[in-house]
C-alpha cells in the first residue's frame, strides 16, 4: 500500500524532466537545437535517457513496480472483500463509552431492541443481533468502489503497455489525387509495435478526392480542414465517400486514420535544352509559417550536368522593404514560385541520407534565380521550369491501438469506483440493553452525519412508549 | 462586436464591485461593532458580481459564437467565475464568510491580469478546439481549479492561524475564523469532492485528444503537469485517508497539490511547447 503510494509519486516525480527537456518522440528538432546549444550538458543528459523520459527503462521500471505493487495490494484487499460480503458486523464492543456520540438513554426502554433492529433495517444496515446488543454496520460499497477504482487502475496501466505491444503507427503524405493502400511501403514511415506482425493491418484504400481549408480573413488562422476521401474497405470493394476532420477521424476497428498536417505541392515541369521533358509533377513542400509559406527542393539527378532548385511556394505573394517576399495569407490568391537553380554535384551518391526538402549546394555552383507566377516558364541556361500548377497536400497518420478501448473502459470504471468510494459513508452503531440503554457510533475517517444518524436512532427509541 | 464591448463592460462592473466587496470586508475583519452588516452587503456585492461575471463570459461566447474557452483570457475569466461560484456555494453550506476577503482579492487580481495583459479579441477557433470536448473537457478542467485553488485558500489559512496559537494566540482580526479542525476538515472535504471530477477532466481529455492528435496519452507537458496534480491530491486523499495525517502536514501537502496546477496553468501555458498552445496564449 504504502509502497505503491510512494511508487506513484516517484512516478509522478519521474514525468517532470520529460515536461522541461524536448522530447525525440515529440518534437526532434528541438532536441537537435539543444543538443548543438549545449553539447557538453546535452551529451550526460543523453547518457540517463532525458530526451527520451517516457520511454526510458528506469521510467518503464517505475511504471511495472507500481503495476506489480498495485496488484500485490488490492489483489488480497480484493478477497478480503468478496469473503466479507457474507459476514455480519462485527461484535458489539464491552466498553461503548468509549466510542463516538456515545448516549444513554434515562429511562428504560421495553423491546428497545426490536425498535433498533427495525431502525436498522429501515435505513438499510446489516444488522448482528446478540443477546442485549446489536451491532449494525452500513457504507461496505465504500470498499467496493475502492477496489473497483483500484483494479481499474490496473486494467487501465495494462491496456497503456497493450498499446505499446501491439498495433503500429505510421504517416504518409498524399497530394489531393493520390491513392493509398494500407500496407507498410505505402508509408513515408511506419513503427510496429513489438508484438505486432506487419500483415495485420487493415485491408484499406483511399484516394484524396479533395481537401479544402478555410482561414479567418482578419487574423489568417485556420477555421476549418475538410479532407474528402473515397475509401474502400476491404481493398477492391466498392468505394464510399468519406470524410475526415481534425476532430473526427476515419475508422476501422482499431485502426484509425486521423487529418495531421496540410500543406502545398507545386507542380511543375523541367525540360532540357532539347526540349525533352525530364520531370513533370507535383512536388511536396514543408511549410514554414501560418501563412503557409512553404520551401521544398526539385533535385534532378538525371540531367547532365546534376541539377538541384531550392524553391519556396507563397500562396499569397506579397513584398515588404524589410522581409522581401513573403506569403501574407494562407489560401491562394496570388501564388509564386520562388527558385534558385544549382548546378553541380547533388552528392545523392554519397550514401548519406538527404532531405527530399533541401538541397545539399555544396558541390554546386548557382546558375539563376527568378520568381515565377503561375503557368511561367522560366529558362535557365540548362533548360526550362514551367510553374504548371499546385495541388494541396495533406499528412495523415494512422494509428491501430487496440489496447484503447481497453484503456477507456479502464477511466470509465475507476471513476465510478471513485465516486462510489469517495460518497459512501462508512460507519457502525452500537445499542446495548441491559438495566438501561446505551448507544454509540464509529464513523470510519471521521466521515460527517454519524450524529444525526444517532440522535435520529435515539428518537426511535424515545418515541417507544415507556 | 457590441455584445463583446457589453461583456466588457460587465467584468469592468464585477471588478469594481469586488472593490467595493474586499474594502467591507476589511471592516467585517477589523471593526467588529458592524460587522455582521457589511459582511452581508460584503456578500451580497460577492453575488451580483457573480451574477455579472456569468453574464460576462456568456456574452463572450455569444460574441464568438463559441463556448468562451479558447484563450488564456477566456479560461481566466471563467477560472475567476469558478472559483467565486465555489466560494458562494460553499458559503451557502457552511459559515464561510470570512474567507470574502482572500476570495474577493484573488479574483480581482485574476480578473485584472485578464483584462490587461491576457486580453484578445474574441475570434473564432482553429479546427482542432472545435468539437464538443472543448465545453466538457475544460469546464470540468476549469471548476476542478477553481474548487482546488479554495481548498489551498483554506489550507493556507489553517496554516497561518496554526502559527499564530502555537506563537501564544489569535491575533485580533482572526478571532471570529473558524476552529482550525473545522478549516482542516473542509480543505480536505472540497478535495475529496473534486477529485473524481479532475480524474473526469483528465480522462476527457485523453479522448478528446486520441480524436484530434491521434493518441490517448503523449506526454505533452500539460498532460503531463495534470498527471503530476492528479497524483498528489491522490497523495493527498491518501494520506489523510489511510495514513491518518491531520492538521499542519495535510494543509502543506494540500498547498503543494495546488501549486502543481497553478504551475501547469500559469508556466506551461505560457513557456510550454506542446500541443495545448493555441493562438497565443
Amino acid at each position: 500500500m504504502r509502497t505503491a503510494l510512494i511508487l506513484l509519486m516517484m512516478l509522478g516525480l519521474a514525468s517532470i524532466p520529460g515536461s522541461i527537456f524536448p522530447q525525440r518522440n515529440q518534437n526532434p528538432m528541438k532536441v537537435t537545437d539543444f543538443v548543438n546549444h549545449n553539447p557538453t550538458l546535452a551529451h550526460w543528459l543523453n547518457k540517463i535517457q532525458i530526451f527520451d523520459v517516457y520511454s526510458s527503462p528506469w521510467f518503464s521500471a517505475i511504471y511495472i513496480l507500481l503495476f506489480v505493487s498495485l496488484i500485490g495490494c488490492v489483489l488480497p484487499r480484493s478477497i478480503e472483500h468478496v469473503k466479507a460480503i457474507g459476514k455480519k458486523p462485527p461484535l458489539t464492543p464491552k466498553f461503548l463509552d468509549r466510542m463516538e456520540g456515545f448516549a444513554q438513554l434515562d429511562r428504560p426502554i421495553s423491546d428497545a431492541l426490536d425498535t433498533a433492529e427495525s431502525w436498522f433495517k429501515k435505513n438499510r444496515f446489516r444488522v448482528r443481533r446478540e443477546a442485549g446488543s446489536i451491532s449494525a454496520e452500513k457504507g461496505y460499497s465504500r470498499e467496493t468502489g475502492n477496489l473497483l477504482f483500484h483494479l481499474s487502475l490496473v486494467l487501465l496501466l495494462l491496456a497503456v503497455a497493450a498499446g505499446g505491444l501491439f498495433g503500429s503507427k505510421g504517416e504518409t503524405i498524399l497530394n489531393v489525387g493520390d491513392r493509398f493502400i494500407n500496407t507498410p511501403t505505402s508509408y513515408d514511415n511506419i513503427s510496429f509495435a513489438k508484438f505486432q506482425g506487419e500483415g495485420n493491418m487493415a485491408p484499406f484504400s483511399l484516394r484524396v478526392l479533395d481537401f479544402k481549408a478555410s482561414y479567418d480573413p482578419t487574423t489568417n488562422a485556420p477555421t476549418d480542414y475538410t479532407l474528402k476521401v473515397a475509401a474502400a474497405n476491404p481493398i477492391g470493394s466498392k468505394e464510399v465517400l468519406k470524410t475526415i476532420k481534425v476532430n473526427s477521424p476515419l475508422t476501422y476497428g482499431s485502426t484509425k486514420v486521423y487529418l495531421q498536417a496540410n500543406g502545398y505541392s507545386p507542380v511543375v515541369a523541367v525540360r532540357d535544352k532539347s526540349g525533352k521533358l525530364i520531370f513533370e509533377g507535383a512536388v511536396t513542400f514543408l511549410p514554414q509559417d501560418g501563412n503557409l509559406t512553404s520551401i521544398g527542393a526539385i533535385k534532378l539527378p538525371d540531367m547532365v550536368p546534376q541539377i538541384g532548385m531550392v524553391a519556396s511556394f507563397l500562396p499569397t505573394a506579397d513584398r515588404s522593404p524589410k522581409r522581401g517576399a513573403f506569403s501574407s495569407f494562407p489560401e491562394v490568391l496570388n501564388p509564386k514560385l520562388l527558385v534558385s537553380v544549382w548546378m553541380g554535384n547533388l552528392g545523392l551518391d554519397s550514401g548519406v541520407p538527404q532531405s527530399v526538402y533541401r538541397v545539399d549546394t555544396s558541390k554546386m555552383k548557382r546558375i539563376g534565380l527568378k520568381a515565377l507566377n503561375l503557368g511561367e516558364i522560366y529558362n535557365f541556361g540548362e533548360g526550362t521550369l514551367t510553374f504548371e500548377g499546385y495541388k494541396s497536400w495533406v499528412n495523415l497518420q494512422i494509428v491501430d491501438d487496440p489496447g484503447k478501448i481497453y484503456a477507456l473502459v479502464g477511466a470509465i470504471l475507476a471513476i465510478l469506483g471513485l465516486l462510489i468510494s469517495l460518497f459512501t459513508r462508512q460507519r457502525r452503531i452500537w445499542i446495548k440493553v441491559d438495566d438501561r440503554v446505551e448507544i454509540a457510533g464509529l464513523a470510519k475517517n471521521g466521515v460527517p452525519g454519524l450524529d444525526e444518524e444517532l440522535s435520529s436512532l435515539r428518537q426511535a427509541l424515545e418515541a417507544v412508549e415507556g | 462586436m457590441v455584445l463583446y464591448t457589453i461583456a466588457f463592460f460587465a467584468h469592468a462592473i464585477e471588478v469594481s464591485f469586488s472593490v467595493k466587496t474586499s474594502e467591507i470586508d476589511d471592516k467585517t475583519s477589523f471593526d467588529f461593532s458592524r460587522t455582521e452588516k457589511s459582511g452581508r452587503i460584503g456578500t451580497a456585492m460577492m453575488i451580483l458580481g457573480f451574477i455579472f461575471l456569468f453574464a460576462g463570459v456568456i456574452l463572450r461566447g455569444a460574441s464568438a459564437h463559441r463556448v468562451p474557452w479558447g484563450n488564456m483570457y477566456e479560461f481566466s475569466i471563467t477560472g475567476a467565475l469558478a472559483f467565486s461560484g465555489a466560494y458562494l456555494f460553499a458559503l451557502a453550506k457552511y459559515k464561510l464568510r470570512w474567507l470574502g476577503l482572500p476570495v474577493a482579492i484573488a479574483v480581482l487580481l485574476t480578473l485584472g491580469t485578464a483584462i490587461t495583459v491576457l486580453y484578445r479579441p474574441s475570434a473564432p477557433l482553429v479546427p482542432a478546439l472545435k468539437s464538443t470536448w472543448l465545453a466538457i473537457h475544460v469546464s470540468a478542467a476549469i471548476v476542478s481549479g477553481g474548487v482546488f485553488l479554495l481548498a489551498n485558500a483554506i489550507a493556507a489559512t489553517y496554516l497561518t492561524l496554526d502559527r499564530m496559537e502555537s506563537r501564544g494566540g489569535r491575533s485580533e482580526w482572526a478571532e471570529k475564523l473558524p476552529t482550525l479542525e473545522v478549516l482542516d476538515q473542509l480543505s480536505y472535504r472540497l478535495v475529496a469532492f473534486v477529485f473524481p471530477l479532475w480524474t473526469f477532466a483528465v480522462i476527457a481529455g485523453a479522448i478528446w485528444a486520441e480524436s484530434a492528435w491521434g493518441r490517448y496519452w503523449g506526454w505533452d507537458p500539460k498532460e503531463t503537469w495534470a498527471f503530476i496534480t492528479w497524483v498528489a491530491y491522490a497523495a493527498y486523499l491518501h494520506a489523510r485517508v489511510t495514513v491518518g495525517w491531520r492538521g499542519r502536514k495535510a494543509a502543506w501537502l494540500c498547498l503543494f497539490a495546488g501549486s502543481t496546477f497553478l504551475f501547469n496553468y500559469i508556466y506551461v501555458n505560457i513557456y510550454g511547447t506542446g500541443r495545448h498552445t493555441y493562438s497565443g496564449l
